[in-house]
């Protein structure tokens, strides 16, 4: 039986899609079988992060509606043999996704697959809603801006009033993973420190992710960035990220400013 | 593959389901320009004060013509505060074309996920002279989780107790005292039926507005030395005070 988790966040370009597909990929590097599942109908793009989009036939509304299996919708990913994509339509509209029909969706693959990652539409409306109805877990993708930040503490009061679990009066687990941090800036006071985020959010971090163009020369080439550049510093941190989703304990070191050669000659700066 | 077709719809039963929701009460004085004047002074330092909330217009005790109250209407509209509804009016001096007169105005608010205050216990049949036992709703709420942003945690009744953060727009909006054991971010009403002993008692203080029994003070008012601490907030008289608890 699979866990099935939400890539959520309210607001929009924040790398939820880019989460998805790294995490997805990182979790089926392990061996266990995964389904990333695109949500954002009429805006999809995991199949592009995943360098899947010419391998599209039948989508996740087709199969919502019955007009194809699961099976034939589920494009196997061409590097990793356990990583499963169920895409998003770009033509169609969101409402054509039935409560009943994404309620027996998810059911079939939680059935199927190890984990099932469900990537969010931005928003707070029924998209939004829909793909975290049936989450076990919920990875909140946060950047280290305010706007950000009270987006995403909005999407956790939906979180614990909108889903299955919550309406059953369990909880849902909830992770925040901060995206595009930038220790510089951070070091700087141009965008909220860690500590800020964590105290204003009260949940666990699953991890620290740099602002790195890695990811964005990997979103381009169509592989996921823990495939692209294993070590690069994205790629590590989204490795780990993974892990921790698995309950391991993997400590968090929070990305410092790159010293510049003045500094490492001279040694720290004075307070 | 076929999209739906396009066929008559046949009649379905209407449905109807009931709801409550919590609007201000704005009870108009004369002359009416100098109450719309008050009320300009209160949006210039509390700009966001109606933001997103319906307000219900009290007429008990005024004698207004239909013409005058649609005037008054128009204005409010004009100020970002629209009327859903009128109160304490004669219905059949009204019309049809002002907002409809409500009644048995008390209703509880939604929320979108506060915790609802446990439902009472099965009755007993109690003695004549045996004092009343307080029910859930007089007694206090307690929440045990923050309160996020979007959300709104209503208690007409009684006191509100939480224990975690409330965020920046978030409301917590109590009949009595507001207790948050965690920072205040959002807005705090006390005292919202007209109870001026209610206080509001926060941890680390980095409210939006706070309210006591419709007097209300915002960020902008609060003294700087007061910022992130512990604080409670009275009224004395017609002046909201507030001081450090540390
Ligand atoms: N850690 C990062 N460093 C640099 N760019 C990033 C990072 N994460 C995401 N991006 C870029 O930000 C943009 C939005 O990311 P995406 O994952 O599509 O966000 P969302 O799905 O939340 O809308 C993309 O261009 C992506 O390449
Ligand atoms: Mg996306």
């Amino acid at each position: 039986m699979a866990n099935v988790v939400v890539v959520t966040s309210g607001k929009g370009g924040v790398g939820k899609t880019t989460t998805t597909a790294a995490l997805g990929t990182a979790l089926a590097q392990t061996g266990q079988t995964v389904a990333v599942v695109d949500f954002d109908v009429g805006l999809r793009n995991l199949d592009l992060v995943l360098g899947a989009e010419r391998r599209v036939v039948y989508d996740l509304i087709n199969v919502v509606q019955g007009a194809a299996k699961l099976q034939q919708a589920l494009i196997r990913d061409k590097r990793i043999e356990t990583l499963w994509l169920l895409p998003a339509s770009q033509t169609r509209d969101k409402d054509a996704l039935t409560d009943e029909g994404v309620a027996r969706v998810i059911d079939e693959l939680r059935q199927r697959f190890d984990w099932v990652l469900c990537d969010s539409p931005a928003g707070i409306e029924r998209g939004a809603q829909l793909a975290m109805r049936h989450a076990d877990a919920a990875v909140i993708v946060t950047n280290p801006e305010v706007s950000s930040v009270r987006d995403s503490d909005r999407i956790i009061g939906l979180l614990d009033a909108k889903t299955e679990r919550a309406e059953r009066g369990e909880r849902i687990a909830k992770h925040i993973l901060v995206t595009r941090f930038d220790p510089a800036r951070a070091a700087r006071g141009e965008m909220l420190g860690i500590a800020d985020i964590l105290e204003i959010l009260s949940l666990p971090l699953l991890g620290i992710i740099p602002e790195s163009q890695e990811v964005l020369r990997a979103s381009n080439l169509g592989t996921p960035v823990v495939l692209s550049d294993p070590a690069s510093a994205p790629a590590r941190a989204y490795t780990e990220a993974a892990r921790r989703l698995e309950g391991e304990d993997v400590e968090i070191v929070i990305p410092a400013e790159k010293r510049g050669l003045f500094t490492k000659l001279f040694g720290r700066r004075a307070a | 593959m076929r999209t739906a077709v396009n066929s008559k719809p046949r009649p379905r039963p209407v449905r109807f389901r009931g709801r409550s929701y919590m609007a201000f009460a704005l009870a108009p004085e004369l002359p009416v320009a100098d109450w719309l004047a008050d009320i300009d002074g209160a949006l210039g330092r509390s700009p966001g004060f109606f933001a997103g909330r319906p307000a219900v217009l009290d007429l008990a005790g005024l004698t207004l013509a239909p013409t005058e109250i649609a005037a008054m209407i128009k204005e409010l509209e004009a100020r970002g505060i629209r009327i859903m509804g009128l109160e304490g009016g004669d219905a059949a001096v009204l019309g049809s074309e002002l907002p409809p007169l409500l009644t048995s105005g008390r209703g509880v608010a939604t929320s979108e996920s506060a915790p609802e205050p446990a439902p009472d216990p099965a009755p007993e049949p109690a003695p004549v002279t045996r004092p009343s036992r307080p029910t859930a709703q007089t007694g206090s709420l307690t929440v045990d989780m923050p309160v996020r942003s979007g959300q709104t945690i209503y208690h007409p009744h009684g006191d509100i107790i939480v224990l975690g953060a409330v965020s920046s727009g978030a409301e917590v909006v109590a009949g009595g005292s507001i207790h948050i054991y965690g920072a205040l971010r959002g807005r705090a009403m006390a005292g919202a039926n007209g109870d001026r002993r209610a206080r509001i008692f926060c941890r680390k203080i980095e409210a939006e507005l706070l309210a006591i029994s419709g007097y209300y003070r915002t960020v902008d008012d609060l003294d700087v030395s007061l910022r992130n601490r512990p604080i409670q907030a009275w009224l004395d008289g017609e002046t909201m005070l507030i001081a450090a608890l540390d």
